[in-house]
């Protein structure tokens, strides 16, 4: 099977809570992306088995739920980073040296585009434009902005999340 | 539920404290002081909030509770410089305000009256002169009427929207127009769709409104602006959510529809908070839901969340996307109007659309036109980034000069490097050249300048962009943004991608760019969608313009600009070279040699071309050709 | 609806209100080449071969989903289309492998059409990188081969919209798009029934059965086995095509002589067991009304259908025939009866099967379906693969003689040959069951039951026999099987028969028959044509009712004593298993 090789660990609280949504939605029209997108809130991310739950419970084939999340950059099939890393490649950013900054930010983690580090800390995203043009270029970790970024600044700001 | 009067008590009862930010020259003296910190995006991202927290301790500790009140607006324009905080009365602006600075203006300007000058938002004119930024170009150039609530009122607080006569626009079409009179009013407006397109927006509504009453139908709300590089309508939503509301149920109203969507990006957490509050605060009052002002009308507004695809700000693939399915677009026709969400009649509008709709109805549709040109009615917001002084959020009427906004409200370009370019509308625009700097902005020029006007998003490059690269940055986003379902676009762009990445490196020859322009003008005529037919823009319009270029990687194997990395030398001039080994030390591939105080040698096959060595000589001795 | 005036390429058609382009200009008489178009389930407009110039139109239209309006005018065949249309060949093949010498469909593959049309000199005009997949074998009945992938999504559209399962789709998007299944499971390990619907949908060879000619070929040329074959009930209006003969085409006796002269041992006929399984389930059928069995009774013989319920309503499991399908049934008689007659081991018997079907390939796979301790059938051939193994031995199919199937296990009746349309099965076991519980014989005229012929998905008939009022349904196509199931659960329909094909129109439209070009079957119901053959041969035939055929009665006689006897129950009657649509995965 694709994707993961992390073995799953849901939880029986986290199916209830999956099943909760499931039923909320449950007669809504396109009700799927955003079933979709509160499993992964409650998985961080949707593998086999939890697409399998909504597969069975909305009757929806597993595959147009598979195909949905391979389309859409938001959902991920394999689990996330304790903190997230988006590196902002959108045009204003671009312009003014995010490459660099990504190249820096790939070499101190040692990961590519959407791979974790092998200790679960770091995942790397590679993002579209997030809207802070005016502090281009932009890293994101963890929710926290850095804006203006240098590939020197890169380390020590990594440095701050254990 | 409030009344129509209710909603009137409120606005008399609050218009005069939000008026004073409006007009801070004209409106009656403040019973309180008012501080506007900027929650957007850009200045939350500098901590604004943590400033606003420093703010509250020091009124909370000096009692001051009642006499000061802060609050948190929207984007106020001037990213750049943020977190932005403005002080009323007096329509003071400080600029990138850190929680440090936060004391000073506390005890000297809000308790003291007299404004810290060294903290104060000022600009540098290009005689020097530095002037306060109410004064400057980039405050005074600016017609904001979409933006109009932007950075100036709570978005979180239904009520100061309308002290700015929200919702007076929805009480007016449901009990004094018929939906009929809303179309004509939308029609003579001339608005036109400000998410790329550029339809009649009028049009589009009557289109729909056939067989109102006996069909279901949908208003939708694009929000899914995902053009790198624009962020107009995320600050609307983030500054001003309530304007959307309101319009999309003018919308429903008009076209005989009581559901209303809005798709709207989940990278914009702020923007969908505030949405999601807006719409509580709407149905509580009444203005969304059953019968609304009494009128027998109902609407009400879902949220959806985009889950990152580029190609859902297409109509039809948005749709195909709220309906819970790939982001798929379908052919046209059958149109939305006709055969949209879930099958049903559909009009579907971009935020800042809709932001403009309120004040046509409540001004009229000769107040609206007077703006703009000919053929382009209005006002448009930009998002100016990129080799820009001023990066921010702009609005200036239609037939604005790119020269104006780049070099007056924009501030010119940084470092005292040289105009280039401008790329708008994304993706699927162009880059316009300095030749064409005085070309009006409007659909019309923008198209036959080989751009187009798009969602807003306006990127200035200098002499230091390549205009292979840049061709290349676009066409590889498209790439990775293209659904994948028509061949023009599924194969073709990745195959024009190819040639672009060939020409960089330096593998180019010169019928490259026939297929080049043989592949574009293919993809164009047909592809299946509107991101397909205009992927090749970026390429087409370079390939114009910029066509030494692209020869210059061709045929001399030179990046002008010194972007391309395969075309890069780095080389030692042997006369600077002292041979302190620095340059060696720092390469990380070991492809400089030599003695210590002896020159220093690149092997060019070793080279990976990072520019380590270059940044790390001290003598200026190492250069890129 | 109102008729409306189109004028393609200056010849001016009238067309009814919603035709579209495509439609205009077929009935101009102009073939506007498709291939993403699949009338009805894939209207997507996503290949742009169709491209087409409409007077006033913004841009180029899709001719395939362009709907007409009145006093419109195309042209569908400037130069300037042409070329694009040549560029748009050129960009597919510039990510198709294109080791069309050694492909399955080469010479039937509708994108080498379209390439020879339009004079496609350059297939290697665009270069680049190609995507590139692992083959997926693991099923026991389709290979699929994304290398050939053109992502016309024909086969998504009749695995979802036909069959109600989806188990493939799109997944990933851009040049990454590609056909597969949820987490790229091999298609063995999802809930996939074979039908081979996938198959007949596909332009191109990205999808194909599992072949077993190789096999069969090594059987036929070792001189220790006996090989036998049995041909089913649709394949004789089907093979013909694959000699270029009109669609259709009935070939019962030229497909006899050709497999003698491909070396089988013995000739024989699906059709015999055709009628063994009517006799079989109509007492089936009877007991479970007379002794209060679970009804409603529900047909076995289509083996996409068992794997299909099996999956998806394992509940009602209980209401599905015990019988054995046809092909199962003729080689369990095979390998017991007939080999004990001839005093062959069973295990020197090669049991081979020409089937419309590739769910076929599947079925002989399965548990409790070896009578004689050795699986009743060894190989499942489809149409398809015989018409190869007949080209590739030289044999003039055309030109051969009309010859006779091999007794006994040839001889058949009119109501066996109807097995092969929807309904079919239902008509055949209503002659034979009517009979019996009224003891008196139909008249000619009451001998054919209109009410479940045809190709709707859906058919339902009531009828009086004797003192019962049996209540029918007939249904083809999964989807409609799905209607029909959920009216059973639901209390809905009170239901006493009903018979479920797995493809849309029975076997006659099966996964395993010739293809034909969509822009044929975008026009033609291929699926009608085909049926007629079997309804012209049944009526032809001087025995229609399964309970007359001579050899039926040997078989009982010698063999098995009583219909549903302890002996018939052995050798002729299986058992299913509950399974997930989705299975779970560690």
């Amino acid at each position: 099977m694709k994707v993961s090789s992390v073995p799953f660990k849901g939880t029986k609280d986290q199916e209830a809570k999956l099943l909760e949504v499931i039923a909320k939605y449950k007669g809504q029209k396109g009700a799927l992306m955003p079933i979709m997108q509160e499993a992964q809130n409650i998985y961080g991310y949707l593998p086999y088995q939890v697409q399998k739950i909504i597969s069975d419970e909305t009757g929806i084939p597993i595959e147009k739920i598979y195909g949905v999340a391979t389309f859409y950059a938001q959902f991920s099939m394999s689990p996330k980073g304790k903190y997230i890393v988006a590196v902002c490649l959108g045009t204003a950013c671009y312009v003014k040296g995010a490459g660099k900054v990504l190249e820096e930010v790939e070499a101190k983690l040692g990961i590519g585009d959407g791979e974790c580090t092998p200790d679960g800390k770091f995942s790397l995203e590679v993002c579209r434009c997030v809207g802070a043009c005016g502090l281009a270029p932009v890293m994101i970790v963890a929710g926290d902005v850095y804006g203006k970024m240098t590939p020197d600044r890169v380390e020590g700001i990594l440095a701050k999340y254990e | 539920m409030k009344t129509l009067q209710e909603l009137k008590d409120i606005k008399a009862a609050k218009g005069g404290q939000v008026d004073i930010r409006f007009n801070p020259d004209t409106a009656e003296e403040a019973v309180k002081t008012y501080v506007l910190v900027c929650g957007g995006t850009g200045c939350q991202s500098n901590h604004s909030v943590e400033v606003m927290d420093e703010l509250n301790k020091m009124i909370d500790a000096a009692g001051k509770k009642d006499e000061i009140q802060i609050i948190q607006t929207g984007c106020q324009g001037l990213c750049a410089k943020g977190p932005i905080m403005v002080v009323h009365p007096g329509n003071i602006f400080y600029q990138e305000v850190k929680p440090d600075m936060v004391e000073r203006i506390f005890n000297e300007h809000i308790l003291g009256g007299t404004p810290v000058d060294e903290y104060l938002m000022v600009e540098e004119l290009p005689n020097g002169e530095k002037i306060h930024y109410v004064d400057s170009p980039f405050y005074k150039d600016q017609l904001r009427m979409a933006l109009r609530n932007c950075g100036k009122i709570d978005p979180e607080d239904i009520d100061e929207y309308i002290a700015r006569d929200g919702y007076q626009a929805l009480a007016k079409a449901l009990l004094e127009m018929t939906p009929d009179d809303v179309i004509k009013e939308v029609v003579d407006s001339g608005l036109r769709g400000r998410g790329g397109g550029g339809f009649p927006t009028g049009k589009k509504w009557m289109f729909a409104s056939a067989n109102r009453g006996k069909v279901q139908k949908f208003v939708a709300c694009n929000a899914d602006e995902g053009d790198p590089g624009a962020f107009m309508d995320r600050s609307i939503l983030e500054g001003d959510p309530h304007s959307v509301l309101e319009a999309m149920a003018i919308a429903g109203y008009a076209i005989g529809a009581n559901q209303g969507y809005i798709y709207v990006r989940a990278e914009y957490p702020i923007a969908v908070d505030r949405l999601k509050i807006a719409l509580d605060q709407a149905r509580d009052y009444g203005v969304l839901g059953k019968n609304i002002f009494g009128s027998g009308f109902d609407f009400d507004v879902d949220l959806r969340l985009g889950a990152g695809a580029f190609v859902c700000g297409e109509e039809t693939a948005l749709m195909t996307s709220i309906e819970g399915n790939r982001g798929e677009p379908r052919p046209r026709p059958p149109f939305p109007a006709v055969k949209g969400l879930f099958a049903q009649p559909t009009v579907l509008n971009n935020v800042e659309t809709y932001a403009n709709i309120p004040q046509i109805i409540l001004n009229g549709a000769s107040w609206f036109n007077q703006y703009g040109t000919e053929t382009s009615k209005g006002t448009k917001v930009f998002a100016l980034g990129g080799k820009v002084n001023n990066t921010g959020l702009v609005e200036v009427p239609m037939g604005a000069t790119l020269r104006q906004v780049v070099e007056e409200i924009g501030g010119g370009v940084p470092n005292g490097k040289k105009f280039k370019a401008a790329q708008t509308g994304g993706p699927s625009g162009g880059c316009i050249p300095a030749k064409s700097y005085d070309v009006p902005i409007d659909y019309e020029s923008l198209k036959a300048i080989g751009s187009m006007m798009g969602s807003g998003g306006m990127i200035v490059l200098d002499e230091d962009n390549c205009m292979v690269d840049i061709a290349k940055f676009y066409l590889g986003f498209t790439v990775s943004e293209s659904c994948g379902k028509c061949t023009p676009c599924r194969i073709g762009t990745k195959r024009m991608l190819e040639i672009l990445e060939k020409i960089s490196a330096g593998r180019g020859e010169i019928e490259d760019l026939d297929k080049l322009d043989e592949l574009a003008h293919y993809i164009q005529a047909n592809a299946l969608c509107g991101l397909g037919q205009t992927a090749p823009n970026p390429i087409l319009s370079t390939i114009e313009h910029f066509r030494d270029e692209y020869e210059a990687h061709i045929i001399d194997k030179r990046c002008p600009a010194g972007v391309c990395k395969a075309l890069l030398n780095y080389v030692i001039d042997p006369e600077k070279c002292k041979g302190c080994t620095k340059c060696a030390r720092n390469c990380p591939v070991g492809a400089i040699s030599g003695a210590v105080k002896q020159p220093h040698v690149i092997d060019p096959a070793k080279c990976i071309k990072c520019g380590a060595c270059m940044e790390n000589c001290a003598f200026g001795a190492i250069s890129r050709k | 609806m109102a008729d409306i005036k189109v004028t393609v390429d200056n010849i001016t058609v009238t067309v009814p209100e919603g035709s579209t382009l495509l439609d205009a200009a077929h009935k101009a008489g102009i073939d506007v080449p498709t291939l993403c178009y699949l009338r009805g389930i894939n209207e997507i407009g996503a290949c742009r071969m169709c491209v087409c110039e409409v007077v006033g139109a913004r841009a180029l239209v899709a001719a395939c989903v362009y709907p007409c309006t009145d006093g419109m005018v195309a042209y569908t065949n400037t130069e300037k289309i042409k070329d694009y249309r040549r560029k748009t060949l050129q960009l597919i093949l510039s990510d198709h492998d294109q080791d069309c010498l050694g492909c399955v469909r080469s010479t039937d593959c509708e994108l080498q059409a379209l390439c020879k049309r339009y004079g496609v000199e350059k297939t290697d005009y665009y270069e680049g990188v190609k995507n590139e997949f692992a083959i997926d074998a693991s099923s026991a009945s389709i290979v699929r081969d994304n290398n050939k992938c053109i992502l016309c999504r024909r086969c998504t559209a009749a695995c979802e919209k036909y069959q109600s399962i989806g188990v493939i789709g799109a997944n990933d998007r851009g040049f990454a798009t590609h056909i597969g299944s949820a987490f790229e499971l091999p298609l063995a390990e999802t809930s996939c029934v074979n039908c081979g619907q996938c198959i007949v949908a596909c332009p191109v060879g990205a999808l194909h059965e599992v072949d077993a000619t190789q096999a069969v070929k090594a059987a036929l040329a070792d001189p220790s086995k006996t090989v036998v074959v049995q041909a089913a009930p649709s394949v004789r209006v089907g093979l013909g095509e694959c000699f270029g003969m009109p669609i259709g085409a009935e070939v019962e006796g030229k497909m006899a002589a050709g497999m003698r002269r491909l070396g089988f041992d013995a000739v024989f006929d699906t059709n015999f067991s055709a009628d063994l399984t009517i006799v079989e389930e109509a007492n089936e059928l009877i007991e479970r009304v007379t002794k209060g069995g679970v009804l409603p009774m529900i047909t076995s013989c289509s083996p996409g259908w068992i794997k299909f319920i099996e999956h998806y309503y394992p509940e009602l499991l209980p209401n599905v025939s015990s019988c054995k399908s046809p092909q199962q049934m003729f080689g369990a008689v095979v390998k017991t009866f007939w080999a004990e007659k001839k005093g062959i081991d069973p295990k020197d018997i090669v049991s081979v099967s020409i089937m419309p079907c590739t769910a076929k390939k599947f079925e002989c796979g399965r548990e409790d379906q070896s009578a004689a301790g050795v699986p009743d059938v060894d190989y499942a051939l489809t149409t398809r693969e015989l018409g190869r193994l007949i080209n590739e031995a030289g044999i003039d199919f055309v030109n051969l003689p009309d010859e006779p199937y091999d007794d006994p296990l040839g001889e058949s009746t009119g109501a066996a040959v109807i097995f092969g349309a929807t309904g079919g099965v239902m008509e055949a076991a209503l002659r034979t069951a009517v009979e019996w519980i009224t003891g008196k014989q139909l008249g000619k005229d009451l001998l054919e039951f209109q009410d479940v012929r045809g190709v709707e998905g859906v058919k339902e008939a009531c009828y009086k026999v004797g003192d019962l009022e049996v209540s029918v349904a007939v249904a083809s196509g999964l989807a409609n099987a799905r209607k029909v199931l959920e009216m059973v659960k639901s209390g809905e329909k009170n239901y006493t028969f009903i018979e479920i094909m797995a493809c849309p129109g029975g076997c006659v439209n099966g996964g395993g028959q010739p293809h034909v070009p969509s822009k044929i079957k975008n026009f033609m119901d291929v699926r009608e044509v085909r049926a007629k053959g079997l309804y012209d041969l049944d009526a032809a035939r001087p025995l229609r009712r399964s309970h007359e055929n001579p050899s039926i009665k040997a078989v009982y006689d010698d063999y098995f004593g009583s219909y549903g006897s302890h002996r018939a129950h052995e050798v002729l009657h299986t058992t299913y298993v509950a399974r997930k649509v989705n299975a779970d995965h560690e």
